[in-house]
């Protein structure tokens, strides 16, 4: 059915416009290669859970086409539906049920035959193998989290969408989710994450998607879109304060503290040239000083601002 | 067909009522005892014949159908509801099943429960009174039918409920007076004849009536009046359901 090169998710001219006539998202055209991880990225409202919601099935799209595997989602939404897990933003969970007694629910609901010894995997992949016969209402928000992830894994999805999977969780447990969604990935599962963490589509994603009122802005290689976007700076600690950057260095694109006692040059990176040789000859012909230099490079939360300002 | 996603939440809403048991099965049982007592002992000493058969065993058919009604009713709306209301639903809606599907693990759920307490009503009152049951399979057709065509309304109410008021107000402000005054306790003979003709109009007149022919062979309406009402009546519910599904009512945005 599918040719090898065939997207394992395509979303083609994707609008969703609510009853009350917000239109969340707008004309979305997205495709997800097999055992890939994008992170999609965006502030509150953005459109990021109702991509989901949609392609999940539980957000009936206005308009536009949606495939999983080959599948629509739609026509063929059993198929489709077994093949994605979703971990849902919100720590919703049974109170009164067992995480064993869960996670068998799950794997029925989505067609699979009971496998004890799978739901043991999971279980154990997720460290909640100790709490099998705990009541989840007795679990901590960041197991809940887990149990939430396991539930998802129980059928043995192909697509995974974690929807703000590491909201509200501890730098401990975030570490962890980061490591069982590298081996997901090992495994050859592919991720759909939302977050509102740079850190962690830059920690973990492959690619990046930047979603702004139901638009997506740009969706680029992590790599690449911190190489093309991403901009590097030299910080120069004067010894003497300066009143004004004098005529001699108007050429470079410097910027002077409020305290006048720091200079700021931004530099193209991946250029031939980065101009820093020429300023410091330049910064000594004009008898500036300065104590101390340090570089910095903008991070993908620069980048995302930067890009979500400029399409508002 | 996903015989195994059926079996999940048929299991799952089954468990349920394992660990409410005291709710489920052990309250309906005393509240009906009382029921005996105060009807039946109290009132039937008074009177003491309806239709040939005595107070206590003609009050034994409204009994069940009350009992039946009104866990039906809760046990699908609550179990349809409270997924809703606590946000897990998503699975159910996210996962590779059909409205059919969902309907047969709910509403099979919630139907076994009141079957299930429909024959422990049974039970219980051939513990107070001697009792006949002239067609015992018609019995068990009525307690079936009744059962699973008020298991669809719960479902219908669970789905359209956003608050736990309106959870409530169909059992208690619609079902029980139906009851009430749908011939559980008294024949409609014992009616002026205006009240009599007014009745004729409330639906459960023709449950009981079913029911209660099933087991003394006396009826307010003909026996198979009353199988195509509940079976015209669940097929109603049923194309509900199914709309509800198809257009997402209240389920997906």
């Amino acid at each position: 059915m599918n040719a090898v090169s065939e997207p394992i998710l395509s979303i083609q001219n994707l609008n969703k416009t609510f009853a009350d006539g917000f239109q969340a998202l707008k004309n979305i055209n997205l495709e997800i290669q097999k055992g890939e991880i994008i992170a999609l990225l965006g502030p509150n409202g953005a459109g990021k859970t109702t991509l989901i919601s949609t392609i999940c099935g539980i957000v009936q799209a206005t308009s536009g086409k949606v495939t999983v595997a080959g599948y629509d989602i739609t026509r063929d939404y059993r198929k489709t539906r077994s093949i994605i897990g979703l971990v849902p933003q919100e720590l919703t969970t049974e109170s009164f049920e067992t995480v064993w007694n869960t996670l068998v629910f799950s794997r029925g609901l989505f067609g699979k035959k009971a496998n004890s010894a799978h739901i043991e995997k999971v279980l154990k992949a997720l460290s909640l193998w100790d709490k099998k016969d705990n009541m989840l209402m007795t679990l901590s928000g960041g197991m809940k989290r887990r149990v939430l992830i396991a539930k998802a894994l129980s059928h043995e999805p192909a697509v995974l969408f974690l929807d703000e999977p590491t909201a509200g969780v501890d730098v401990s447990l975030r570490k962890d989710m980061w490591k069982i969604v590298q081996e997901l990935k090992g495994d050859g599962v592919t991720i759909i994450l939302t977050t509102h963490y740079i850190e962690e589509a830059e920690e973990i994603a492959d690619r990046v998607g930047v979603i702004n009122a139901g638009e997506i802005i740009l969706v680029e290689d992590k790599t690449e879109l911190m190489s093309k976007l991403g901009k590097k700076q030299v910080s120069l600690d004067l010894c003497d304060p300066l009143a004004t950057i004098p005529q001699s260095l108007a050429g470079y694109s410097l910027e002077l503290s409020e305290n006048k006692d720091q200079l700021t040059y931004t530099f193209d990176s991946s250029g031939d040239r980065t101009g820093i040789t020429s300023l410091l000859d330049d910064l000594k012909a004009a008898d500036i000083y300065f104590r101390d230099l340090n570089t910095t490079q903008s991070s993908l939360e620069d980048i995302f601002v930067n890009l979500v300002e400029e399409s508002s | 067909m996903n015989f195994y996603a059926v079996m999940a939440i048929y299991k799952f809403e089954m468990a349920r009522t394992r660990r409410t048991l005291v709710q489920s099965i052990v309250a309906p049982v005393i509240s009906t005892s009382l029921y005996f007592i105060v009807f039946g002992a109290a009132i039937g000493s008074r009177i003491t014949e309806v239709g040939g058969v005595s107070y206590g065993a003609f009050i034994v058919p409204g009994l069940i159908m009350l009992n039946l009604l009104m866990h039906s009713i809760s046990n699908a709306s609550f179990g349809i509801y409270f997924p809703k209301f606590i946000g897990t639903v998503y699975e159910v809606l996210s996962a590779p099943v059909s409205t059919v599907e969902v309907v047969l693990g709910y509403v099979g759920a919630a139907a076994t429960k009141s079957i299930i307490l429909g024959l422990i009503i049974l039970a219980t009152a051939t513990l107070f009174i001697p009792l006949r049951i002239e067609h015992p399979l018609i019995m068990l057709l009525f307690i079936f039918l009744t059962s699973i065509t008020f298991s669809l309304l719960g479902f219908i109410l669970g789905i359209w409920a956003d608050n736990f008021e309106k959870l409530s107000v169909v059992p208690s402000l619609i079902i029980t007076p139906l009851v009430f005054l749908g011939g559980s306790f008294y024949s409609t003979d014992m009616l002026p004849p205006f009240w009599q003709s007014v009745t004729l109009f409330n639906p459960v007149l023709y449950l009981v009536s079913g029911l209660r022919w099933s087991f003394y062979e006396i009826s307010e309406v003909n026996v198979l009046v009353s199988l195509v009402c509940i079976t015209g009546f669940m097929l109603l519910c049923f194309s509900v359901v199914l709309y509800m599904f198809r257009t997402g009512y209240k389920l997906r945005t």
